[in-house]
């Protein structure tokens, strides 16, 4: 049986949801219809007020992975993921340290310094991260328990444009990588299942379609898809026809 | 009247700092003639994803507006892109209206009779309990202009009150110097909005004619001052019907846009005000500026700097206000007051007279539900304190 192991946890799914442009309330919806096991969650948007608060429409069995959205630096990242701690949402906590407001890339450099902190304190940590392989390694020295990169710009639903880049973090990071960001059809989360990532996160691309639970569940079978065929080892892509019945076959036949 | 001081020229106690900003917002603001653009320049603007100056240019022009729908369906992608359904909600609280300034349009002005107060700390404290039992965790402080009577230490103070009440805390008062914006990011502000009114010095000059706010360039650079000053986020607005509208607008978003690239951590409203009458004058209204105008100018915005919350205020009525925010607008205010002390708070005799008049007097529980009608999603607060 195919297992997704994340932090020393099983997960079936390879689907990860992101909740940020979601309506709360559909959020429960669209675990069904996609099977997702994991859903990300901003802590800046975890409400006092317990009847408001987004944690109340996550489904109870679903893991939910802290996010620190808002965090301009590693401090405030290591500071936000503490607090998630505390308020009990667990161990798993998605590093995002963001000081451009236009294009809202990663910044790496402060990343890795919270990915180093915070692994330290037996955080399970999957940093947000612009595909770079030299980072990627420093991410697994630093002790993520993935590496997280943007497929392209967030929101941008341009689907895989890094995708060379993060074809050889699948060759030459051995932690699961997890295509965060960018992603705009079900058929950019198969192609990037079928390269070998461990799993992907979609938010944008189901926000804004018409209709919601129609596109999670199309995401969660493209995943399946992508994953399976990864594990079946695609076919060799050929230029020239192959004949099924090949024209030298005679050779070393014997004469009846 | 005794004669009008030079506009252009500091007062002593006025910091000075770079003016490359200023000089290019001015620059284009006098090379720009907007009848120059085409339909076709207009439809390549709405097509493109990632939109110049010149594209900005033709969305505020002329040539734009038979195309007002089609910027609508460009809009509304891209706020759904960069903000989701997420509509954020705040109030303003005025804790005074004395003014130093004469500026023609404004209720708050100098020589207008209107009845001034400003609230102490008690006070300031009962209409904090009262406008937090709406829920609402973003709260807006406003001033009239006058460093003598609300100086910013008493500004400041207000702050810190306020932040036991609320997630977030913004500030529009007089700009300051950025040792003082420092002093209020100390105090826990997160923001701070000032309105250039117009982005027309030989206009401003008319108009502002007395008072520390006539010095043009020293206003025009508060946002940079309070960036300087740690601030978090700035937010810029021209007065929509003072000026021509298409300049006004072109000078805000070249503002915000300028100021983003360099400092690209900086979070960057933008809010959309047009005249509005105000007490002893009823006649005072944004002209031009119709809601088609208006409109115009919010998409322009809104396909120009993709990632900017715009804001639009009770200036203006339900009706406009609940369909922009389905095309471009992110934050609405609700449960709006703009006199002195009226949210329920003691001293119920002393209130002080309102800025302007307001067009949408709905209160934080039926502003949620016209929110959620739209599909949309209210949001308190999206800041994390750690």
């Amino acid at each position: 049986m195919d297992k997704f192991i994340l932090g020393g946890v099983e997960f079936e799914s390879r689907f990860i949801m992101g909740s940020g442009k979601f309506d709360p309330e559909l959020i429960s919806a669209c675990v069904d219809e996609a099977k997702t096991q994991i859903v990300t969650l901003a802590l800046r948007r975890v409400n006092k007020d317990k009847n408001e608060s987004i944690i109340e429409f996550i489904p109870k069995n679903v893991t939910l992975l802290p996010n620190t959205s808002g965090a301009r630096n590693a401090d405030e990242a290591v500071r936000i993921a503490r607090l998630s701690r505390e308020l009990g949402c667990g161990d798993f906590v998605k590093i995002e340290v963001i000081k451009d407001s236009k294009y809202l890339f990663p910044d790496n450099y402060e990343t890795i310094k919270a990915t180093q902190i915070l692994a330290k304190e037996g955080f399970k940590v999957l940093p947000y991260m612009y595909p770079d392989l030299n980072v990627a390694r420093e991410l697994a020295q630093a002790g993520a328990a993935a590496v997280m990169p943007l497929a392209a710009p967030i929101g941008s639903n341009k689907g895989l444009i890094n995708r060379e880049i993060i074809q050889i973090l699948v060759d030459e990071i051995k932690l699961p990588i997890i295509v965060d960001a960018g992603l705009g059809r079900p058929s950019d989360a198969c192609l990037a299942m079928e390269m070998g990532c461990a799993a992907v996160m979609v938010n944008t691309a189901i926000a804004t379609s018409k209709d919601i639970r129609l596109m999670a569940m199309a995401f969660g079978e493209a995943v399946k898809a992508g994953r399976n065929a990864y594990l079946a080892g695609l076919g060799r892509v050929s230029a020239k026809a192959d004949a099924s019945s090949p024209l030298t076959g005679f050779l070393g036949e014997t004469n009846a | 009247m005794r004669d009008r001081t030079d506009h252009m020229r500091y007062l002593p106690s006025q910091e000075v700092i770079s003016h490359e900003i200023m000089d290019r917002i001015l620059g284009e603001r006098s090379n720009t003639d907007f009848t120059k653009f085409s339909s076709d320049d207009v439809l390549r603007a709405i097509g493109k994803e990632n939109r110049n100056i010149d594209d900005f240019k033709a969305l505020l022009s002329p040539a734009a507006a038979p195309f007002l729908e089609e910027m609508a369906q460009a809009s509304k992608a891209i706020k759904e892109r960069y903000f989701g359904k997420n509509i954020y909600l705040f109030t303003p609280l005025y804790i005074a209206n004395h003014c130093d300034n004469h500026c023609v349009y404004c209720g708050f002005n100098v020589h207008n009779s209107i009845k001034r107060a400003q609230l102490d700390e008690d006070a300031i404290i009962k209409e904090l309990e009262n406008i937090a039992k709406s829920g609402l965790q973003e709260l807006l402080i406003l001033t009239g202009e006058s460093q003598s009577k609300t100086p910013v230490s008493y500004i400041g103070r207000a702050c810190e009150l306020a932040k036991k009440y609320f997630n977030v805390v913004g500030v529009e008062i007089y700009p300051l110097n950025s040792d003082e914006y420092a002093f209020l990011h100390k105090c826990r502000v997160d923001y701070v909005t000032v309105f250039q009114e117009t982005y027309n010095p030989v206009k401003y000059e008319k108009i502002h004619l007395e008072g520390n706010k006539r010095i043009f360039p020293y206003r025009l650079n508060a946002q940079e001052r309070a960036l300087k000053g740690g601030m978090r986020g700035v937010a810029f607005a021209a007065l929509l019907g003072i000026d021509e509208w298409r300049s006004d607008a072109l000078c805000t978003g070249l503002h915000a846009y300028l100021l983003q690239a360099k400092y690209p951590a900086a979070e960057i409203s933008l809010s959309v005000p047009r005249l509005r009458p105000i007490i002893n004058n009823a006649k005072i209204n944004p002209k031009d500026v119709g809601e088609r105008e208006l409109l115009q100018v919010i998409m322009a915005y809104r396909m120009f700097l993709p990632f900017a919350n715009i804001t639009l205020s009770t200036r203006e009525n339900a009706h406009f206000r609940d369909n922009a925010i389905r095309l471009g607008v992110t934050k609405v205010s609700a449960g709006v007051s703009v006199g002195i002390g009226e949210h329920g708070g003691k001293n119920q005799g002393d209130k002080g007279d309102g800025q302007f008049e307001i067009s949408d007097s709905r209160d934080v529980v039926a502003m949620r539900a016209s929110i959620k009608n739209a599909g949309l999603v209210p949001v308190m607060s999206d800041y994390i304190y750690v």
